[in-house]
């Protein structure tokens, strides 16, 4: 039980992600998340007015499921199976975060100062969400596919495709870290 | 009662996620700063275990559950799409330290502020259908 509770390896985590991209597969169907956005945009009704969102989302309810699935996992993981969140980060790691202005960093799973209500209700903070939130769901539909589609599925069954979704993915987001970040929290 | 199945490999997804951190935004800013071999251990052995279960079932012919042979869908053909996409997304992830899948599943951790960032990609989402037949794919 002891060992449940602390942070499982990455080397226990990564296998277990593919079990599940591989069972998805079996059933029929196939591992990717970003998917949802575009089902979810059309259950609000965005297929009477635009065409990409005109098709019978019905046939996706089980995608959808796996996402409440998610949320359910999640807060059982949070609630039961955890002890006070302590990620073991590199030190120094957290020392930049904290000269950008990031304290405590790995004693939550998110940064209170993105996503504490405090900041939310700040035009910064709000902003920061609001645009890499809107970046996700635009890129990941422009490029067919997140994390789960792309880097596990696509790379796993040796597509050219999802590598080159992936170093894209890479260039985006070194591009933050290392360009951005340093203007926007610095 | 068919869709059991779904509910039950989410809720796996949801754990796995949280216990492995790979939820957190501090572990995609690590990832990202090259600090740490974690999050590439993650990656690195997902699809590593990937490419041999699909190579088994190939080898093994394996149906799936509908009695087909096991498929994995193929992406389309295609550059632009998926350079100048994959770097949009790779922005909003570094900012957000959300992907799809961690999105829900830290709403169920009771990070409630995250369901505006979900909005936001719907938001993003739906954009990118206006205005798809304009971009470079």
């Amino acid at each position: 039980m002891e060992q449940i509770l602390q942070p499982w390896p990455w080397y226990v985590s990564g296998p277990l992600i593919a079990l599940i991209m591989f069972f998805l597969i079996y059933f029929g169907k196939t591992f990717g998340m970003s998917s949802n956005l575009r089902t979810l945009c059309t259950i609000g009704g965005a297929g009477k007015k635009v065409e990409f969102f005109d098709f019978d989302w019905k046939a996706q309810r089980w995608n959808l499921v796996v996402v409440i699935g998610a949320i359910i996992g999640g807060f059982i993981a949070h609630q039961f199976l955890s002890v006070q969140t302590n990620i073991d980060l590199n030190p120094k790691t957290v020392e930049d975060l904290s000269q950008l202005g990031f304290q405590n960093a790995g004693q939550s799973l998110l940064p209170t100062e993105l996503y504490s209500w405090e900041a939310v209700f700040s035009l910064k903070g709000i902003l920061i969400l609001v645009i890499g939130g809107f970046l996700v769901g635009f890129g990941t539909r422009y490029a067919g596919g997140c994390t789960s589609g792309h880097a596990i599925t696509g790379l796993s069954s040796l597509q050219r495709p999802s590598l080159i979704a992936v170093i894209g993915f890479f260039i985006g987001g070194l591009i933050m870290i290392h360009l951005l970040f340093p203007l926007i929290f610095g | 009662m068919k869709f059991l199945k779904y509910l039950f490999v989410g809720i796996i997804f949801g754990i796995v996620l949280v216990k492995s951190e790979a939820v957190s935004w501090y572990r995609i800013y690590e990832m990202f700063k090259f600090e740490s071999f974690y999050m590439y251990g993650i990656i690195g052995t997902a699809i590593g275990t990937g490419v041999i279960l699909l190579l088994l079932a190939k080898q093994f012919k394996l149906n799936n559950l509908e009695g087909h042979q096991l498929n994995v869908p193929k992406k389309d053909k295609g550059i632009f799409r998926y350079i100048l996409g994959g770097i949009l997304f790779g922005l909003g992830w570094a900012l957000s330290g959300a992907c799809p899948g961690p999105m829900y599943i830290l709403v169920g951790t009771g990070a409630f502020s995250v369901l505006i960032v979900i909005a936001a990609a719907l938001f993003g989402t739906y954009v990118y259908g206006i205005i798809k037949d304009k971009l470079p794919h």
